[in-house]
């Protein structure tokens, strides 16, 4: 019996996952089986569930970084990795979170920031005009100059948080962002992301062990076993 | 400026690699630029030879050495009285040995011939030549290490001849070389003709009736431009291409080193790859960043090797027994050539390790945190 989770209200649809099937080393693991889910614009779901019961997996589909073994998965009614410009996407439509927090070192934040938008074209001015929000927002103004070694853990997952939104996405894919964050950061970080989320109006969908931190999105959806079940 | 950091920040992080990828190329560079280089001042000299005072050569057809030519005297006078001609100089070349010198060339020439007129005479001088038949003319450098001086009698082949002067030319060989009087050179060589006759017209709107005329004339000779000739030579060919194919090879090296250190520089950096991809970076932008790293690596590297190689060059130039043998004029043209030949090979380089980045799952690589 495969569990639907619904979203609770009515509305624009922005994630859709149907029958989603996921194995790796040529179907020895199967981690996801047969999932279906979906999320709507502006909503704020927490995924929860025990290491390996498929929620990075999950997230990787719908952001198009891994394509499922069956079912389908849409994002803004496109389905995912078919009749669609990945590099768009990913430049336009999705950004992600990671639990450590992917930049890279040797650059400084606001460079780390400016990836996105070199890599989408963006217009220089707009793009440091774009930061700049992101970074008062996150509170990181004084440390744009900074490299990432000289930065905290709260304040590189917070320069993960202005990479991933420099671009404008309106879909969120957090994995574990406070996994590797001390109990007091972890709570900045996540309410800095809920925070921006619910005021840009971005739907966020965010794996997570803490069922503490996962209680005050919109949605709580658990995982176990490759399935999904709504709480 | 975002592509420039992250190019820069990749070379930086494996300082010492990438100094011996930038050395592989500069030496690669300096090496096609001193062969090339040398060998074409070669060229360039002997060709200098030939054309000295003159426009035109001519010389026995379909033959692989001048020095095998045999142009009949007959013909060379001939030539000599076509109205179109104002002077026209049968050279014979000859090699002659020497007591621990095996290889002088010789020239055999009229005391009308440029090299005569136009030298400049260190000792003795024009009028002498061609007065004495065993008296032959040293250039300075032959001079030196036959340790002669006018006056000295020099053992050559198996005959004395005795030095009536001494001259200086710009060119190598002929400093280097002996000149002997035409009918002198004939006898020793056992020779009646010329090796070539050079020639000079009236006027040089008459260069296709000469070429033509010398076709008609004398069906087994040749007559070239000067420039013709260096081009069509089949020596300075295969000296062309033996400079191109050793530089070639050196290149070629440099290109490996800068593979390797691409492909290094990939394999230790798949997750940053992987991180540019889920921020958006699509396979040719990855690649420009691959490329650009080749890129800076293989022009840092070209110019390093151009200093090096015009340093070797100067240096070579200041070696006493090479006097007058190289010729370290630095064509721009082939610095030019060698930059984007060694661009090129980095980006030959580039090429794997940027098809093997574009190939990165950006999943796999950050799934192993």
């Amino acid at each position: 019996m495969i569990a639907l989770a619904h979203p609770p209200n009515s509305g624009n649809i922005v994630i859709r996952a149907s029958d989603v099937w996921k194995s790796y080393d040529k179907g020895a693991i199967t981690v996801l089986k047969g999932v279906d889910f979906e999320a709507v614009a502006g909503q704020t779901v927490a995924l929860c569930g025990p290491s390996g019961c498929g929620k990075s997996t999950l997230l990787h589909l719908i952001g198009g970084l891994d394509l499922a073994d069956q079912g389908s998965v849409f994002v803004n009614g496109i389905e995912v990795n078919r009749n669609r410009n990945m590099v768009d996407f990913l430049r336009h439509e999705v950004g992600f979170v990671f639990q450590l927090h992917n930049l890279i070192a040797d650059l400084t934040l606001e460079e780390n920031c400016l990836l996105p938008a070199t890599a989408a074209g963006m217009d220089r001015h707009v793009a440091r005009e774009r930061l700049m929000q992101l970074a008062q927002r996150t509170g990181l103004e004084h440390r744009l100059g900074h490299r990432i070694q000289k930065l905290s853990g709260g304040e590189r997952q917070r320069t993960a948080l202005c990479r991933a939104l420099m671009n404008g996405a309106k879909i969120l894919l957090a994995d574990e962002p406070t996994g590797s964050l001390d109990e007091r950061t972890s709570a900045a970080v996540f309410d800095l992301l809920l925070d921006l989320a619910r005021t840009e109006g971005i739907t966020l969908l965010m794996a997570t062990h803490d069922r503490g931190l996962a209680s005050t999105c919109d949605r709580l959806v658990e995982m176990r076993d490759g399935r999904i079940h709504e709480c | 400026m975002i592509y420039f950091r992250l190019i820069l920040t990749n070379l930086g992080r494996h300082g010492i690699r990438t100094v011996i990828s930038v050395a592989g190329i500069a030496f690669s560079v300096a090496a096609m630029l001193t062969v090339v280089t040398v060998l074409q001042g070669a060229i360039g000299m002997f060709s200098g030879i030939l054309s000295s005072g003159s426009e035109l050569i001519v010389f026995e057809r379909n033959v692989s050495d001048l020095f095998f030519s045999d142009v009949p005297a007959s013909a060379a006078s001939q030539i000599a009285h076509w109205p179109m001609v104002a002077h026209a100089d049968p050279v014979l070349f000859g090699v002659v040995s020497s007591a621990d010198h095996p290889i002088i060339t010789c020239f055999g020439i009229t005391a009308d011939d440029a090299r005569i007129r136009d030298a400049v005479w260190i000792a003795g001088d024009r009028t002498q030549f061609g007065q004495v038949r065993d008296g032959v003319v040293l250039g300075e450098r032959a001079a030196e290490f036959l340790n002669a001086s006018p006056g000295s009698v020099v053992p050559m082949g198996h005959a004395y001849f005795h030095v009536v002067g001494i001259l200086r030319t710009k060119n190598g060989f002929e400093d280097g070389g002996v000149f002997m009087p035409l009918d002198t050179a004939r006898s020793f060589f056992h020779k009646e003709g010329s090796s070539v006759v050079t020639i000079k017209l009236h006027k040089k709107d008459d260069i296709p009736a000469f070429k033509r005329q010398v076709k008609q004339s004398f069906p087994n000779l040749i007559g070239l431009e000067d420039t013709e000739f260096s081009r069509s030579y089949s020596q300075f060919k295969i000296l062309k291409a033996t400079a191109w194919a050793v530089g070639g090879c050196g290149l070629a090296l440099g290109g490996l080193g800068v593979a390797n250190t691409m492909i290094m520089s990939v394999f230790t950096r798949i997750r940053e790859i992987a991180i540019l991809r889920v921020n958006g970076f699509s396979n040719g932008q990855i690649a420009a960043v691959i490329f650009g790293e080749a890129s800076i690596v293989s022009v840092v590297g070209a110019v390093v090797g151009l200093s090096i190689g015009t340093c070797a060059l100067y240096g070579l130039k200041l070696v006493p027994a090479l006097h007058g043998y190289v010729d370290v004029t630095l064509r721009p043209g082939l610095m030019l050539i060698v930059v984007v030949l060694a661009l090129l090979t980095g980006i030959a380089g580039a090429l794997y390790p940027s098809v093997y980045a574009m190939r990165i799952r950006a999943v796999e690589a950050l799934r192993f945190e």
